[in-house]
C-alpha cells in the first residue's frame, strides 16, 4: 500500500450486504495491523435502495472523520445501479473500479465512460452467489474480486479473517453457510476480469 | 491489551460491561440503540452482575438510576438527543443530589425538524445541568473516557456523561485498543458510596424540601464539587495515561506554539482539523487547534493559556445559539479571554448541524476568513459554514 490513506466506496442496494462487506474487510485489514475505517451512509433505509458504504486504510492512525468523495477504489454490488447512481463520482484518475456486470470490462469501461488511467475489473458475482451460496447475495464474492484486483491483503489472510466473523455471524446457522461463502469469495477472486 | 474493531457504540457499551455497573435503566434511542441493545445481551448471557431495568421513557430511565444511585449502587445509562432532553428535569436532581450516575451519549440533532444525525444541540441544552461533560474525538477516547468517567464521577460526587457524535462516531467502525476486564476493573475500584438510603442503621432523607434557608448553601456546595472537578478529572486521567498510554487532559492543543491563527472545536471534527492543520502548515501557515474535550466543568485557564498569544480565533460549534451572540462554545471561549490584556479576536462559525458533512475544505475556509479578518476584511462576527442561503 503506497498511499498514506486508501479509500474504498462500496455501492449496492438494501440488503445486499454493502455494509458487512465493508466491516469484513475492515476487519481483515486491522488484523494485518492497518488502521481502519468501516462505516455505512445512512439515509432511509429501504431493501432495494441504493446504499454505499466505505472504508479508510492507512498505515498510521485515521483522524479524519468526513465523508469519502475522492476513493481509490469502487465496488458496485449490482448492475442496475449503472446510470441510476454516480458510481465513478470523484474516483481518482488513478483509480479502481470492480463491477459486479456479466459484462467485460472494456464494456464497463465504455458504458461509463472511464479515463484509460481508471483501471476496470468484473465479476459475475450474481451467478457465482447463485451457484455457491443458492442466492443472489454479491457481497462477499466481490471481496475476492477486491483482493485479486489490487492484491491489497493477503487472499489466505481475508478468508480465513471472513470464515471467523461470518462463524460468529451465522452461529446456530450451520457451517455449511460459512463454507458456501467462503467458496463464493474463492470463485470470484479466480473469476475477476481485468482488461488485457 | 487487545486490538479489536469496534464502532463507539460498541465500543462504549464494552466498557460498560467492564464497568460491570449494579445498576442500568435505560431507553433504547437512535443513534444509541446499540449500546443499550449490546450491553443488554451481555446481561442477558451472564457477562455482567447488572440488575437492567427496561424503562418506558428516558425520565424514568434517569429517574430509576437516581433511585439506585441514592441506595449505593454504581449506575450508568445510555441515551441520544431527544431522550437526553427527556431527561433534562431528572438530569439536575441527579447533579445536585451528587450522584455518580455516568451517561454513554450518542450527538445527535434535537428536533425539528426530525433528524437523526449529529449536532450537539443536546448535550449544550444540558450545559448547565450540573454534569460533567466529556467530548470524545473518536471512538478509542469514547471508549477510554467512559471508563476514566465512572472513577472521577464517585471521586467528584458528580455525575458525569460522555459523548460521542451520531454515526460519524457510534456506527464507524475502527481499531480499538481494549483493555482487560481485570485492568478496568482494577482501575476503577470498588464503589463506596459515603451514605445510602437502604442503610437502616444510619437512616437518611435523600431529597427534601429545601427553602430558602439552605437552598442556595446546598447550590454553593454543589457548584464548589464542579469547580473542583478539573482536578480530579486531571488526577484520573494522568493514572490512566501512566497505567495504559493514552494521555487525555481538559484541552488538547495541536500545533499551537507558534500559530497566529487557531481554530477551537469540540468532538469527531478535531480529527478532520488536525489533518487540515496539517495540510496548512505544509503551505506554511502558521495555524493550530484547541480541541475542548471537558466542557463541563469549563476549563477557562487552559483555554487562555492556549488561546492568548494567537492573532485570530475561530469557534467552531456543531450546536447554534440561535438568537445568542454566537455558539454556545464559542460565547464561553470568548468570555473566558475577556480580561486578558493581550488576547485573539474570536469568531464564532456555526457548522454541521444536522450531520451535515464537514471537509478539511470547510475547516480550511473557516482558517482563510480568520486570516482574512486579521488583514482588515470585515466578516461576521457570526458565520454560518456549509449551508445553503
Amino acid at each position: 500500500m503506497e498511499k498514506e490513506i486508501l479509500e474504498i466506496r462500496w455501492h449496492g442496494r438494501g440488503g445486499q450486504g454493502a455494509k458487512t462487506a465493508a466491516l469484513l474487510f475492515g476487519e481483515a485489514a486491522l488484523e494485518t495491523g492497518m488502521y481502519i475505517q468501516a462505516f455505512p451512509e445512512y439515509g432511509p433505509e429501504r431493501t432495494g435502495a441504493p446504499v454505499s458504504s466505505y472504508n479508510r486504510l492507512s498505515k498510521k492512525p485515521i483522524r479524519i472523520h468526513s465523508g469519502i468523495e475522492t476513493p481509490d477504489i469502487v465496488l458496485v454490488l449490482d448492475p442496475t445501479l449503472i446510470g441510476k447512481v454516480d458510481v465513478t463520482a470523484g474516483l481518482k484518475d488513478d483509480g479502481v473500479i470492480i463491477v459486479n456486470t456479466t459484462k467485460s470490462p472494456s464494456e464497463v469501461r465504455k458504458m461509463l465512460g472511464l479515463k484509460d488511467s481508471i483501471k476496470v475489473y468484473t465479476v459475475d458475482a450474481y451467478g457465482i452467489a447463485l451457484a455457491t451460496i443458492g442466492r443472489a447475495i454479491p457481497n462477499t464474492p466481490m471481496l475476492g474480486s477486491l483482493i485479486k484486483a489490487t492484491g491489497i491483503l493477503n487472499f489466505d489472510h481475508l478468508l480465513e479473517s471472513v470464515r471467523k466473523k461470518l462463524e460468529v455471524k451465522f452461529r446456530g446457522k450451520g457451517a455449511d453457510i460459512v463454507d458456501k461463502n467462503i467458496q463464493a469469495i474463492k470463485k470470484a477472486y479466480e473469476e475477476t476480469k481485468g482488461e488485457e | 491489551m487487545k486490538v479489536v474493531a469496534k464502532t463507539a457504540n460498541e465500543a462504549m457499551a464494552e466498557a460498560m460491561r467492564q464497568i460491570n455497573p449494579d445498576v442500568v435503566a435505560a431507553y433504547p434511542i437512535t443513534p444509541a440503540t446499540e449500546i443499550v441493545q449490546i450491553f443488554s445481551s451481555f446481561v442477558h448471557d451472564g457477562l455482567v452482575d447488572t440488575e437492567f431495568i427496561a424503562v418506558e421513557s428516558e425520565h424514568s430511565a434517569m429517574s430509576a438510576c437516581i433511585g439506585a444511585a441514592a441506595a449505593g449502587a454504581r449506575v450508568m445509562t445510555s441515551t441520544s438527543s431527544q431522550g437526553l432532553a427527556l431527561m433534562d428535569e431528572v438530569l439536575y436532581i441527579a447533579a445536585a443530589l451528587r450522584l455518580p450516575i455516568v451517561i454513554c451519549e450518542i450527538n445527535r440533532a434535537l428536533s425539528a425538524p426530525i433528524n437523526i444525525h449529529c449536532d450537539h444541540s443536546d448535550t449544550m441544552n444540558v450545559r448547565d445541568s450540573g454534569w460533567i461533560q466529556i467530548y470524545a474525538e473518536d471512538s478509542q477516547e469514547a471508549y477510554d473516557s467512559v471508563i476514566q468517567a465512572m472513577k472521577i464521577a464517585e471521586e467528584a460526587f458528580l455525575p458525569a456523561m460522555v459523548t460521542a457524535d451520531g454515526f460519524i462516531l457510534s456506527h464507524a467502525m475502527q481499531r480499538i485498543d481494549m483493555l482487560e476486564d481485570e485492568e478496568v476493573q482494577a482501575f476503577i475500584g470498588e464503589h463506596k458510596s459515603p451514605y445510602n438510603l437502604l442503610d437502616i442503621y444510619n437512616p437518611i432523607t435523600i431529597g427534601p424540601l429545601d427553602l430558602q434557608d439552605y437552598f442556595f448553601e446546598h447550590k454553593r456546595q454543589e457548584a464548589d464539587a464542579m469547580m473542583k472537578a478539573p482536578e480530579v478529572i486531571k488526577k484520573v486521567a494522568d493514572e490512566f495515561g501512566q497505567k495504559f498510554g493514552r494521555k487525555y487532559g481538559l484541552v488538547e492543543e495541536y500545533r499551537l506554539d507558534d500559530a497566529e491563527y487557531a481554530i477551537v472545536v469540540i468532538g469527531s471534527t478535531a480529527g478532520t482539523a488536525k489533518d487540515t492543520v496539517d495540510m496548512m502548515r505544509d503551505k506554511g501557515h502558521k495555524v493550530g487547534l484547541l480541541r475542548i474535550r471537558v466542557f463541563r466543568p469549563f476549563p477557562a485557564e487552559e483555554i487562555v493559556k492556549a488561546l492568548k498569544n494567537v492573532r485570530v480565533v475561530g469557534v467552531m460549534d456543531r450546536a447554534d445559539g440561535v438568537n445568542a451572540y454566537g455558539g454556545p462554545v464559542f460565547m464561553e471561549v470568548r468570555a473566558a479571554l475577556y480580561e486578558e490584556e493581550k488576547k485573539p479576536d474570536v469568531y464564532s462559525f456555526v457548522y454541521g448541524l444536522g450531520g451535515r458533512d464537514v471537509k478539511p475544505v470547510d475547516i480550511e475556509r473557516v482558517f482563510q476568513m480568520i486570516m482574512d479578518a486579521d488583514k482588515g476584511k470585515k466578516i461576521d462576527r457570526l458565520n454560518y459554514i456549509g449551508v445553503r442561503e
